[in-house]
């Protein structure tokens, strides 16, 4: 948890010469071993083996540019990397992380560096992987409904290369614009649509990856249902922690014969609330249902003058998809809901302009409170959807107590809460007032029975929740799926799991210091 | 002290008879564990002796896969049957893993909600559906079974116990375990418990099905599969020799909605006849053939634009297809007697170029110790290495999987 200076940091990608190299690194390079495995090397050893095989410029040693990849989306968190490659192949992924496996230096793998979870913050003394130089769409197939991109691709180049044939790329986090899919692959994104759609682990069938042994490995195929166990599932979501992605076929989505999206006013998030229950009791399931309330609301009119219903405590937004004559009984039916629960404003969009009106202020949420407020932080919980009333009532009383605002923007369909929690950094104690509010939040959805992330990921920012959530034996048991891909531990050490797992020991509890701890690079977190 | 008399204390127990045989290898014991923790007990007594276990739920799917190269215990899951929460409000369920999947579908059905899996098997229980990765039809929108399990509770080779997910839909906290046990036949660990997202019943449910010519068949694949009726399951038959595919399209949805898309589809499809339902779709193409015959029981994938190839080149070897048009999926049924080595290598060599793989799922004794049963598989290594993690000593349904695992 942590403050959200409002834009995601989203480093210069042009093909510059690098400039200042590091003197004593070339020095250190010649004596650089090559090929045998030295434990324990260093950011310069690797430096040193990629010289020659990788581009000049795509080694960035330059303290300058190092610098502008110091955080991802979560700015509260900072460290500069010892060395940034920017890859343009696959091989030089392979190279890189091979360079880093032989002399146990840390990778981090970074797309467009949107992480709301400090999942692509890099390691002082480690290497930064940055994938968004590998950006060729291979292939778009209507007859099959796939396509096959590389990690690099921007989410929503994918949905456009698509369209003409008449397809999408459904998973559509808010970031569609300029989040990567290979982050998207790593943090199993999600989107308002994913209600319907599922995320973005339903739409990914085969993964080319470099595992952290340097390995150029394919998982899964085309199809579906490959045989073996289903390691791109396993992938998807491991925040960077299993290898890096360099290639992904992911399925593309029908686009529907009909879209309605209405926008519903309501007195409060009560109301709202139980307009949503009383939709999914109905027996339908909207391509997206999402709640903002009066704070939220107030900060997307200041920034983008939205035009929702004047005076409302709380809107709702309901997205149908799909055959026509369904769409528009399910329409009837929502209405009536929405009526019936009290709605004292229904407008529906008939067009693709409206829409857009309609979801602008939805999707320009995020940002819009830093008009209201000088910082924020964005926290991004699950309850079961039932428990989200009593949820939001103890948000409003802990939000009282703690003198702390709260917006709240979230998608209620699935219950994901993405409160808003609003500071001014400058002033003495509230930096800590809002992390703790924050931090109330996340119990309270762990009391609830939900989770501590539905889809920002667990990164930095919430390996100490972790325990909360999940036992020991929990914890141990995913980690020796890292220990399968990554017995070194090398690959986004310090991510996910707040104790790292000793490899190869016998039994899940580990006695003494972890060796990347006495090799200190367990300590930065 | 004997095996049996070892293990007494911990859980039911008892000698194992011919019916407990494993694909033709013979247990020593059976044990019945009601719980997650006697499942424990019983996992960590197992694993400090060496002992070989295979799980089973009603052992409908036994002789999928290959023989277990060792067995000493049948590991039955029939007395954790109960469902153990079904929020319908939040349209999730839990169940424990020996809860027969029919059992779950009656008791959600009074809420007018379902889990939305097939069972062509018949007799599956949860956990057997997911450690076997079975679907059928109705995967074409919410995917198959991986796609629907949000939450689940495992047992590890050496008793641990471990959960993964939890009891909402959007949730990415750790990873995803649920998704390496789907389809691992038991070879990573006991599901004990395991928590689902739900769908609605919806009101109305339709079946379009037609006969289609070979000459026609891409195009009108094509057009299905393009089309924008939703189709909740578009299905395929076609006996081995035939020219003629039978296409079967199911619409779901509001009663005025169904009617509307299946008049499209009967546009799309000449001679096409409506039904409300279509017992075909919902079996395997071994399942309904006279019981003297052994056949190989195939599963066929492909990239979408193959499913006609693939379809062709099957009826031509004499393999009766039958599967899901619309994701890509087929299964395969021939003869025992009629088909060779060669014919599985010829039909696996072309779904490979299609984009896709054959798995022989089932097979008598005999054929299985000539063919190749899973084929080449992708990152074969990285799963022997996960297999080892998991476990270590390899007393969890030794060789029934890939590459030997
Ligand atoms: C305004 C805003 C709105 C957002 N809205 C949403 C939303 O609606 N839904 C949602 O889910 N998220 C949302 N996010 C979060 C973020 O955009 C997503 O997590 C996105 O998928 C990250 O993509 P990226 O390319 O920026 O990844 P990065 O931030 O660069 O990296 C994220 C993680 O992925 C790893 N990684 C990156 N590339 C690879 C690769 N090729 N192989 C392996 N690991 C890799 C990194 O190591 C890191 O752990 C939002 C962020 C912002 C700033």
């Amino acid at each position: 948890m942590a403050t959200h200076p409002g834009h995601p940091s989203v480093p210069d990608r042009s093909d510059g010469m690098m400039h200042g190299l590091d003197p004593a690194a070339e020095d250190r390079a010649q004596t650089a071993p090559a090929g045998a495995p030295s434990r324990g090397g260093t950011v310069a050893d690797v430096l040193a083996e990629l010289r020659g095989t990788l581009p000049d410029e795509a080694l960035l040693t330059d303290p300058a540019r190092l610098a502008t990849y110091e955080c991802d989306g979560l700015a509260a968190y900072r460290v500069t990397p010892g060395l940034v490659v920017l890859a343009s192949t696959p091989e030089h992924v392979a190279a890189t992380v091979r360079a880093c496996a032989r002399h146990a230096v840390p990778f981090v793998a970074r797309g467009s560096g949107t992480g709301l979870s400090g999942g692509a913050l890099p390691h002082a003394e480690g290497v930064l992987v940055v994938t968004s130089r590998l950006r060729t769409l291979h292939e778009v197939s209507a007859a099959d409904q796939r396509a096959v991109v590389d990690p690099g691709v921007i989410n929503l180049q994918v949905t456009k290369m698509a369209t003409p044939e008449g397809y999408y790329f459904a998973p559509d986090p808010s970031s569609q614009q300029i989040c990567s899919i290979g982050g998207n692959v790593a943090e199993n994104s999600g989107g308002a649509h994913c209600l319907k759609y599922g995320f973005t682990t339903n739409h990914v069938l085969s993964l080319d990856i470099v595992t952290p042994d340097g390995d150029q490995v394919t998982l899964g195929t085309r199809a579906p249902d490959a045989p073996g166990y289903d390691l791109v599932g396993a992938f998807v979501g491991s925040e960077g922690t299993l290898g890096v992605a360099t290639r992904a076929t992911v399925r593309l989505v029908r686009l529907p014969q009909e879209v309605r999206t209405v926008l519903a006013g309501f007195a409060g998030t009560d109301e709202a609330g139980a307009a949503t229950s009383a939709i999914i009791a109905a027996g339908i399931v909207p391509a997206a249902i999402e709640i903002m309330d009066a704070l939220a609301i107030e900060a997307a009119e200041a920034a983008v003058s939205c035009g929702y219903p004047a005076g409302a405590g709380a809107v709702l937004v309901v997205e149908l998809d799909g055959a026509r004559h369904e769409v528009a009984d399910e329409y009837a039916a929502v209405e009536r809901i929405c009526r019936q629960e009290g709605a004292f404003e229904f407008r529906m969009a008939t067009d693709a302009a409206e829409r857009a009106a309609i979801w602008k202020g939805r999707k320009s949420a995020f940002a819009a409170v830093g008009r209201i407020s000088p910082d924020y932080i964005v926290q991004d919980g699950v309850v079961p959807r039932t428990a989200l009333p009593e949820v939001l009532r103890q948000m409003t009383r802990i939000s009282a107590e703690q003198g702390v605002r709260v917006a709240n923007v979230f998608h209620a369909g699935d219950g994901n809460l993405h409160p808003l929690v609003l500071f001014d950094g400058s002033k003495a104690g509230e930096t800590e007032r809002a992390e703790a509010v924050s931090g109330m939040i996340l119990d309270l959805c762990i009391e609830h029975g939900g989770s501590i992330t539905g889809e920002h990921g667990v990164g930095s920012d919430k390996a100490k929740y972790m325990p909360r959530m999940f036992t020991d034996d929990d914890l141990d048991t995913m980690q020796l799926v890292r220990c399968a891909f990554d017995p070194h531990g090398i690959a986004n050490p310090g991510k996910i799991y707040p104790t790292p797992r000793l490899c190869g020991e016998r039994s899940g509890r580990r006695q003494g210091a972890h060796p990347l701890q006495e090799a200190g690079l367990g300590e930065v977190f | 002290m004997t095996l049996l008399d070892e293990l007494a204390d911990i859980c039911a127990v008892r000698e194992a008879g011919e019916a407990d045989e494993v694909d033709g290898v013979a247990a020593r014991v059976v044990a019945r564990p009601a719980s997650t923790s006697e499942t424990s007990a019983l996992m960590r007594a197992c694993h400090e002796r060496g002992v070989a276990v295979v799980v089973r739920g009603t052992g409908s799917k036994l002789t999928w896969g290959s023989p277990p190269t060792r067995l000493d215990l049948v590991l039955e899951t029939g007395a954790m049957d109960e469902l153990v929460e079904h929020a319908h409000g939040d349209l999730i369920a839990t169940a424990q893993a020996g809860m027969p999947v029919r059992a779950l579908a009656a008791a959600l059905a009074g809420r007018h909600q379902q889990l939305l899996v097939d069972d062509p098997v018949g007799a599956s229980t949860l956990g057997g559906m997911l450690a076997a990765n079975v679907s059928g039809p109705r995967r074409m929108l919410p995917g198959a079974i991986r796609d629907l399990l949000i939450g689940v509770t495992m047992v590890r080779a050496d008793g641990t116990v471990a959960k993964s997910g939890g009891k909402v839909v959007k949730n990415v906290a750790g990873y995803d375990l649920g998704k390496l046990l789907v389809g691992s036949y038991g070879t990573l660990g006991v599901i004990t418990e395991a928590t689902f997202r739900l769908h609605p019943v919806p009101p109305a449910t339709r079946w379009v099905e037609a006969p289609v010519p070979a000459g026609r068949l891409t195009d009108t694949l094509g057009a299905l599969v393009h089309s924008q009726l939703v189709p909740g399951a578009l299905e395929v038959d076609r006996p081995a020799g035939e020219d003629t595919t039978t296409v079967a399209v199911l619409v779901t949805g509001t009663e005025g909605g169904v009617e509307s898309r299946a008049a499209a589809l009967y546009e799309m499809l000449p001679g096409a006849q409506l039904g409300d339902d279509l017992s075909w779709a919902s079996h395997y193409p071994w399942q309904h053939r006279g019981s003297d015959t052994e056949h190989l029981a195939l599963k066929l994938t492909t990239r979408l634009s193959g499913v006609p190839t693939l379809l062709a080149q099957a009826a031509d070897a004499g393999v009766h297809m039958r599967g899901s048009a619309g994701v890509g999926v087929l299964y395969g049924s021939v003869p025992a007697a009629d088909s060779t080595p060669e014919t599985v290598a010829q039909l696996r060599e072309t779904c490979t170029m299609l984009g896709g793989s054959l798995v022989v799922l089932d097979a008598p004794r005999a054929s299985k110790e000539t063919l190749d049963v899973w084929g080449p598989v992708h990152g074969l290594d990285l799963m022997r290495r996960v297999k080892h993690e998991f476990d270590p000593t390899g007393v969890l349904a030794p060789g029934r999987f890939v590459g030997g695992i």
